[in-house]
């Protein structure tokens, strides 16, 4: 199976703790891996280093079987893109928020982008943040698709949203997943990795281990 | 000239300080002892850089000792605004560069254009009024941008992690943060003449200068910190962001000022 990301032996020290301690792990291209674990594990700091807003100490990582140091960060980041777990809207309207990602997006672009996520087309014009909780996440998601990523790292996505929403989140991704988006979805949420997880690791003391018979059947 | 102040005349002024000290006497302030400090400081330090500039530009003194002085006075300056803002990083190097940049360019115009003659007498005077006034508006650009990018970090990151170039990334606080930092010289500027009369003019009717004639210096003075402002917090801000962003377009670790 063709790997998204490989972790070669990756350490992030933090002052005089090791956030993560030599993590060496295989992130397969296809479906949805989940990164599962208590909080302060490091789960986010490794998504983070996915998307090369942080870099390790020590180790490699590699994308599609390239060292992330000879990408390009800007093109790697709209190739691999990030919904983190507070949603933060910028300034303006939601079609001034896709424009962020494309400022070139033609409003069918958006429309298409917000029909992915399961929004209404009609919210291009309302002001971002008026939005509820769940839309606004989705907005999110909607605003990274614009760039036409090939990869997705959701960063607790859910953690803020009621279970309405949540479930709506979920449905979303397991659809861009099925549309051959490599998802890479952290939670501390059993039960949702056990809906949406194609695998699940555990991140448990700096280390990285798969976890055996956890995923969705 | 009859308008000069005779040491007599100073004396005499020190009755204002006496006053000062009378009312904080009166109303049991306790600061008499300070306004007694800082009056007789305030005057040792005036008479110690009376007695300087009357050497530097006294003339038939050559012109570099001027520049000598401008130069220190860029240099005390930047050491002053990083004092001032020591949770801004690199403040000390980039306060330099913004007020070496801002006087190339306003010194350039106000002496390379002939508005005014370059002597001793008075390229100090302008470079001092330029340095100054900018320097507030220096510290102010720089700890405002230095606030926005850490307050608002998920933000900015959220537009890296959408392939926004650093600079890109950091335009909406730069902004800002230039907006914040020249609004209240703008409108100092709107003010002049009807809220109050300004330090140069005052100076210059004073001194027995025609007031039409300190009107025009004034005028030239004000264009020269408004230019000298916008040139310094623009250094500082495009500065900062070059410093505050790594190469590989991350943000660097920003610590809240209560951590420094």
């Amino acid at each position: 199976m063709d790997e998204a990301f490989e972790f070669d032996r990756i350490t992030v020290r933090r002052a005089d703790r090791r956030v993560l301690d030599e993590v060496t792990a295989r992130i397969p291209a296809t479906g949805i891996t989940v990164i599962s674990g208590p909080s302060g594990a490091g789960k986010t700091t490794l998504l983070r280093l996915c998307n090369r807003l942080e870099v390790p100490d020590d180790g490699t990582i590699r994308y599609r079987g390239r060292p992330l140091d000879e990408l390009d960060p800007l093109v790697l980041r709209r190739r691999v893109g990030m919904v983190f777990q507070r949603s933060v809207p910028f300034p303006g309207s939601v079609a001034d928020n896709l424009a962020v990602a494309h400022p070139d997006a033609h409003a069918e672009e958006m429309s298409a982008a917000l029909n992915r996520v399961a929004l209404d087309p009609g919210l291009l014009p309302q002001e971002a943040r008026t939005l509820s909780g769940g839309e606004l996440q989705r907005m999110c998601l909607a605003r990274t698709l614009v760039t036409q990523p090939e990869t997705l790292l959701l960063d607790e996505p859910t953690s803020a949203l009621d279970e309405q929403p949540k479930q709506v989140f979920e449905s979303t991704a397991r659809e861009l997943a099925a549309q051959g988006i490599t998802i890479v979805w952290v939670t501390h949420d059993s039960a949702q990795a056990g809906r949406v997880a194609d695998r699940i690791y555990q991140l448990r003391d700096g280390h990285l281990t798969r976890a055996a018979g956890e995923a969705r059947p | 000239m009859n308008d000069t102040v005779s040491w007599v005349g100073l004396s005499v002024s020190l009755l204002l300080v006496a006053v000062a000290a009378g009312i904080s006497w009166w109303q049991r302030l306790g600061l008499q002892r300070q306004i007694l400090i800082a009056a007789i400081r305030a005057l040792v330090q005036l008479l110690l850089v009376g007695a300087a500039l009357t050497l530097v530009i006294s003339p038939g003194r050559s012109i570099w000792w001027s520049w000598l002085w401008v130069m220190a006075m860029l240099g005390y300056a930047a050491t002053v605004a990083r004092r001032r803002a020591p949770e801004v990083p690199h403040l000390l190097t980039l306060a330099l560069a913004s007020f070496t940049v801002a006087a190339v360019v306003t010194l350039g115009v106000l002496f390379g254009l002939h508005v005014f003659p370059l002597t001793g007498r008075t390229l100090v005077p302008i470079a001092g009024m330029m340095v100054g006034n900018s320097m507030t508006a220096t510290v102010l650009a720089g700890r405002r941008l230095t606030d926005e990018l850490r307050d608002k970090r998920d933000e900015v990151e959220a537009r890296l992690a959408l392939g926004q170039p650093s600079r890109q990334a950091a335009t909406p606080y730069v902004r800002a943060a230039l907006r914040a930092a020249l609004t209240p010289q703008i409108e100092t500027t709107k003010a002049t003449g009807l809220v109050f009369l300004p330090g140069a003019m005052t100076g210059l009717i004073l001194a027995g200068a025609a007031p039409f004639q300190a009107v025009l210096v004034q005028a030239v003075v004000m264009f020269l910190v408004l230019a000298a402002t916008a040139t310094t917090t623009t250094v500082i801000a495009l500065g900062l962001i070059r410093r505050l962003f790594t190469p590989d377009h991350r943000l660097v670790y920003l610590p809240a000022p209560a951590d420094q």
